[in-house]
């Protein structure tokens, strides 16, 4: 294998990126634009269809007899609307909830069997009452979550008190995540899958470069060089990625420009841009199945939707507001994987050796592995001079 | 005829029901220019492809410089320049980074590659255009800057498929000599061609494709001699009852 033949290629590449306009406006331009636009002016997600939040629960409230902790979970769990995970530590509830198992823990306070039975004792006298806090962190990767979860605990406080909503309580909830950082706007919960839009045009770049090519013999060309199959493909993957990287930083300096500055350390970035790497690679295996299957650049412009909506509807910042049949179907999308990682990096501070992180890792670099693999086969078995 | 820088024997190749070639056997000197002549489709371009390792034959033997183009076709492809058919350039590159790239998918050492690439832009006449976009080459210059490819890493044996299809007189006389100096330098090329004129003015022997058939093989002047007509032109309709410029 000659360094020289694949530096050659990569260098080509992207001259052909930097110097024809098509390709640099679909690469480069047109996700700029469209996260200026779509953040810019982007109202708000989720729907009207019923949806079940999951809420873990530490109860540090030991001492009681009266077991108001108890009432408290069987009012939870009989909204219908709230799964109930009971922890015994806080620690293992802040993990799943870094990792998205969770939408919010709850800690149940040690004095609220002693704030309970002091509002039961004298309902109408607040000066008597023992005054407690809930503490509730959230799912700051879920907008749905943090604007929902909130007012249902509260409610539900209410209701085991058997208080009126107008009077006042003894028991405040706090929530804990929303009060340490800023205010949470709806870029934050498009961020992450607008890295992983970008990337996905790669696929439509990919298609057309390789029918072109083959079009007008270059192709042929190369093939009659001493350059290697190996060679040439390995040219063509780092020079997409390459593209990838530098797709990824425009992204997210539109991003940091319109406001998005989550709160996380170097390492979560080197993570995140590794990521969108290694996602790269599979819209380079994308790109050549549409290269195998289309007869002309033109053809491949079109077939290469096959792969892009998919990527782009179930497993982008789209999919957050789509049915959950199709959220289901986003798991069979490498690109569901990018963003849901992302998400807990960015969002829900998730670290990036937490296990959730680390499966959404792998499962992007196998697919991703896997599909480029496939897509080389294919076209190697395929192409015709 | 000089040591064979090309040897084939009995070469066919089939596509599904259509035969391209059928049972080519001739050698190639070294040093020699050899024409290999026949309307569209005749089979000059597969055996080309097969030559260069693109395309397997469905039977027969090939061999490069002793190397056998489907066993040891990575030694063949380091010994040969091909310039294709198809004007294939790198439209986004300048004419100088398209010779620049080749060279370097030959590896060839960095100085030696710009002496070269400077010596073939000279003499095919890109001089000053080599840092113009090829994409903006008028369609002459273009195929100018085709062959300059082919030739770049200095090959002992070139494979030429209609060089000077759709150039200008200018043009072609410019490859023309250049063809010729090759051949002073001991070059075995292989030239195919449709224009009869060409052959006529270039090639030490040639041998006339049809349908996939040799169907005569020898020097120009031996054929026109032999035929008893006035140049290869009118070879070719004797043997086929066809214009060279019909379809096969």
């Amino acid at each position: 294998m000659k360094l020289q033949r694949i530096a050659a290629l990569t260098k080509k590449e992207l001259k052909k990126t930097i110097r024809e306009p098509a390709v640099l406006f679909m690469i480069f331009l047109f996700p700029i634009i469209f996260v200026f636009a779509f953040g810019a002016s982007f109202g708000g997600v989720g729907g009207s269809q019923t949806v079940t939040y999951h809420i873990g629960v530490v109860n540090m409230d030991h001492g009681s007899s009266v077991n108001a902790s108890q009432t408290v979970l069987a009012a939870l769990t009989d909204t219908k609307i709230i799964n109930v995970h009971v922890y015994v530590d806080n620690q293992t509830a802040q993990n799943d909830l870094s990792q998205g198992n969770v939408q919010a823990v709850m800690i149940i306070p040690s004095d609220f069997s002693q704030s309970l039975a002091s509002y039961q004792a004298a309902p109408d006298n607040p000066a008597q009452w023992t005054n407690t806090t809930f503490s509730l962190y959230l799912d700051k990767g879920s907008l749905v979550a943090t604007q929902a979860i909130p007012p249902i605990i509260q409610q539900t406080l209410t209701t085991v008190a058997g208080q009126s909503q107008q009077t006042p309580s003894p028991f405040q909830v706090q929530t804990a995540s929303l009060v340490e950082v800023k205010t949470t706007s709806a870029l934050d919960f498009i961020a992450p899958g607008m890295f992983t839009f970008a990337s996905i045009f790669l696929i439509m770049m990919v298609a057309q470069s390789f029918t072109q090519d083959r079009e007008n013999g270059m192709l042929k060309r190369i093939r009659i060089t001493p350059t290697t199959p190996t060679e040439f493909m390995i040219s063509q993957v780092i020079s997409y990625m390459g593209i990838a990287l530098i797709q990824a930083a425009l992204v997210f300096a539109m991003t940091h420009a319109l406001g998005f500055t989550p709160s996380v350390g170097i390492s979560t970035y080197v993570f995140a841009f590794t990521l969108v790497l290694m996602f790269s690679v599979s819209n380079v295996g994308f790109g050549l199945i549409t290269a195998t299957i289309s007869k002309s650049a033109g053809a491949a412009t079109g077939l290469s939707f096959l792969f892009v909506l998919p990527q782009l509807f179930l497993g982008t910042f789209v999919g957050a507001s789509l049915s959950s049949d199709a959220q289901v179907a986003g798991k069979f999308v490498p690109s569901y994987y990018v963003t849901n990682a992302l998400t807990s990096l960015f969002l829900r501070g998730a670290a990036i050796t937490s296990p959730a992180i680390l499966l959404d890792f792998a499962v992007v670099s196998v697919s991703c592995v896997t599909i480029l693999v496939v897509g080389v086969a294919l076209y190697a078995k395929y192409y015709k001079v | 005829m000089n040591e064979s820088s090309i040897v084939i024997e009995h070469l066919g190749k089939k596509y599904q029901d259509t035969t391209a070639l059928e049972d080519l056997t001739l050698q190639v000197g070294k040093g020699e220019l050899f024409g290999l002549l026949g309307p569209n489709g005749a089979g000059k371009t597969t055996t080309i492809n097969i030559l260069c390792g693109l395309v397997k034959p469905t039977t027969g033997t090939a061999t490069v410089c002793g190397y056998d183009v489907l066993k040891e076709s990575a030694k063949v492809k380091e010994l040969i320049g091909v310039c294709v058919q198809e004007t294939s350039i790198y439209p986004y590159l300048t004419g100088a980074e398209n010779v620049q790239l080749f060279g370097n998918l030959y590896a060839m050492d960095k100085a030696e590659l710009n002496a070269r690439r400077n010596m073939l832009i000279t003499k095919m006449g890109l001089a000053e255009d080599a840092k113009r976009r090829a994409g903006k080459y008028s369609g002459g210059m273009k195929r100018r800057l085709s062959l300059i490819l082919a030739l770049i890493n200095d090959p002992q044996i070139a494979f030429l498929d209609e060089p000077t299809v759709a150039m200008d007189p200018q043009s072609r006389h410019a490859v023309w000599d250049f063809l010729k100096e090759l051949k002073r330098e001991e070059k075995t090329i292989i030239l195919t061609t449709h224009y009869m004129e060409e052959a006529e003015e270039l090639c030490d022997r040639v041998g006339i494709i049809d349908h996939g058939k040799l169907i005569a093989l020898g020097t120009p002047k031996e054929l026109i001699v032999k035929n008893r007509v006035n140049n290869l032109e009118e070879v070719f309709l004797k043997l086929t009852g066809r214009t060279i410029r019909e379809e096969a």
